[in-house]
């Protein structure tokens, strides 16, 4: 579904307000995942509001699309996301991080509401996302799986076992995009564990590689609709992403895989965004 | 197998059937009645027999090849999606090279899958340790939400499987490779999931079992009766978790003195859930546990590493006899231990 001016206008309205989120859920969290939250942060918005078939009112509804989180770490970005579409008060993710909240890190998805698929570890979210879209094959259902990776995540080996059968399977009923931001805890992914072919591994896996800009919600969506065609057979959209994308000092920064803010670096936080959205 | 008359596992001729082969053609019939079951396994379609099913509903059926870790990824999505897989592999790759999709895919989300896991304990004794599972009770019973099931024989397999069915939540029944020997002639004995069952009534002294070590104890009994003039209980205690903390507590009570036999190390299995029942209750009792050793198996046929670890009738009724010997306090005052 191409996407208009308006409807574009409108989608980076909500990744600006959600960027504001994710630095407000950081603070209260005392610490989070935001380099890597705000990577995949595009990729969500244009999800929760424009592609997924999903219903907040009826999160179990069974035949709307599911989304599997394999970067599960990225939480702080996801949650505020699922507030902001509806499923839960965005004033609950005060408690992100506190004794006995729902909200920790990483998502659990018999807590908190949206989530289909508790994820954390990471390489298990592939496997799963498969396991989604047969069992929809199976049941001749028309709903897709969507699948979101951390790029340095794809040093595990489970990926590459999921990403066999994608294709073995003939999976076209699956959206899998990476997150290819170009870092990881310890550093750049090149240096820590080279991934590069990165695309030529996917394709020679059997997918159709799409490479985009993780950030330009026209380009995402061209590649989802591309996924989703079936035309190409399974499908990988190589989301070129920002670690810490919106926030200038975090941006391409790996100290910012996980980190706290105080008030000072809030503040310029938002006023980075601010001026990445034009509203400085 | 014998042609499929009547609707009891029985004509299976479970007597010539591995627990195996008894586990798939159920699956079969189970996947007549209910769409909702798909089949799963890594490359072990033949080896599980969970191929019979395959045969049957190709497509329900789905080999991700040599790939555990994918295998349980995979079932538990399709748990997700509302379906209810049966997944089967050998229960080291189950428990050990899919540990932790095991525990964080299907136990952290609570899904419905079942896991068979065939040549469980040294059952596979001819393959060496790389092959057998000695430690995967340890593993599973210590995953919250997960059941834990070691059927007796082919019979009391095809009541577990029929009744995991119904069970909410991720099961683990795991059964051997070979042609062990069969216990129960019929299905009628009232097999319920978290129940121990009765094998033999007893006072001086309770033998509680899980898998093969069932039959080879309900022979014990048999020959310590007629031999020592001993009295002893048998249990069958195949479901490791929810453990039947009564029918221990029973045997605590009536005849103070207990030993576990299982085909799994004694650290963390059937023996170690015993214990913690034993422990936690207060009051004395002459207690041992025997099972595999702290060291990786012997190799061999299974029959001789049976009686190697004393999971034989020989070893059973050996066993017995040395704890019938310990000097051990007999009244049943209990104010003055607990």
């Amino acid at each position: 579904m191409a996407l208009t001016d308006a409807e574009i206008r409108e989608l980076e309205e909500q990744a600006w307000q959600l960027r504001h989120d994710i630095i407000n859920v950081t603070v209260w969290a005392g610490g989070a995942h935001i380099g890597g939250g705000l990577s995949m942060l595009d990729i969500l918005v244009l999800l929760y509001f424009k592609y997924l078939n999903i219903d907040s009112s009826h999160p179990e509804m069974a035949d709307r699309d599911r989304v599997v989180v394999s970067k599960g770490h990225g939480g702080v970005g996801f949650a505020p996301v699922l507030a902001r579409r509806g499923y839960f008060d965005f004033e609950s993710l005060k408690t992100f991080n506190q004794f006995g909240s729902p909200f920790g890190m990483h998502l659990d998805a018999a807590k908190v509401t949206g989530v289909d698929a508790s994820t954390g570890s990471l390489g298990h979210g592939l496997p799963m996302a498969v396991g989604l879209a047969l069992g929809a094959r199976a049941q001749k259902k028309a709903w897709k799986t969507y699948c979101i990776l951390g790029d340095g995540e794809c040093n595990e080996g489970a990926v590459w076992e999921a990403a066999m059968s994608a294709s073995h399977f003939g999976l076209t009923n699956l959206v899998t995009i990476v997150d290819r931001n170009g870092y990881m805890i310890d550093g750049a992914t090149e240096e820590v564990m080279a991934l590069e072919p990165f695309s030529d591994k996917w394709r020679a896996f059997g997918f159709h590689v799409l490479e985009v800009d993780g950030h330009d919600f026209a380009a995402l969506a061209g590649a989802i609709d591309t996924s989703l065609s079936g035309d190409k057979g399974p499908c990988v959209i190589m989301a070129h992403t920002k670690k810490g994308r919106g926030i200038d000092y975090m941006e391409g920064n790996v100290k910012w895989h996980y980190g706290s803010i105080d008030s000072t670096l809030a503040e310029k936080a938002r006023a980075s965004v601010d001026r990445m959205y034009g509203k400085a | 197998m014998s042609e499929v008359t009547g609707t009891t596992w029985t004509v299976y001729d479970a007597n010539s059937m591995t627990q195996a082969e008894v586990y798939g053609h159920v699956l079969c019939d189970i996947g007549e009645e209910r769409d909702d079951v798909v089949g799963l396994t890594a490359d072990l379609a033949k080896s599980t027999k969970i191929g019979l099913f395959g045969e049957k509903f190709p497509e329900r059926f789905f080999n991700v090849g040599i790939a555990e870790q994918n295998l349980f990824g995979v079932a538990s999505g399709m748990a997700l999606s509302g379906l209810t897989p049966f997944v089967s592999t050998m229960a080291a790759f189950a428990s050990m090279r899919a540990c932790e999709q095991v525990r964080t895919d299907i136990c952290y989300q609570n899904l419905n899958c079942k896991i068979i896991a065939t040549h469980g304990g040294i059952s596979f004794g001819t393959a060496g340790s790389t092959h057998n599972a000695q430690e995967d009770v340890a593993i599973m019973r210590s995953f919250p939400n997960m059941t834990v099931i070691i059927p007796a024989d082919g019979i009391e397999t095809a009541n577990a499987v029929r009744a995991c069915v119904d069970w909410d939540g991720p099961v683990y029944i795991r059964v051997g490779r070979g042609f062990e020997p069969t216990w129960y002639d019929s299905e009628e004995y009232g097999f319920q999931i978290g129940k121990a069952v009765t094998v033999s009534e007893g006072t001086d002294i309770t033998l509680i079992c899980c898998g093969v070590t069932v039959l080879q104890a309900a022979e014990a009994a048999k020959a310590l009766k007629a031999e020592d003039g001993l009295s002893v209980r048998v249990l069958n205690l195949h479901t490791i978790k929810p453990l039947d903390e009564e029918a221990v507590l029973r045997a605590v009570q009536e005849t103070r003195r207990i030993i576990t036999f299982e085909e799994h190390t004694v650290h963390g299995g059937l023996g170690s859930a015993v214990a913690d029942v034993i422990a936690a209750s207060g009051k004395g009792c002459a207690f041992e546990k025997v099972g595999l050793p702290d060291a990786f198996s012997l190799v061999g046929y299974p029959e001789d590493l049976y009686a190697h670890y004393k999971l034989d009738t020989n070893g059973i009724i050996e066993k017995v006899r040395e704890v019938m010997g310990r000097d051990f306090e007999e009244d049943e005052d209990w104010e003055d231990e607990v």
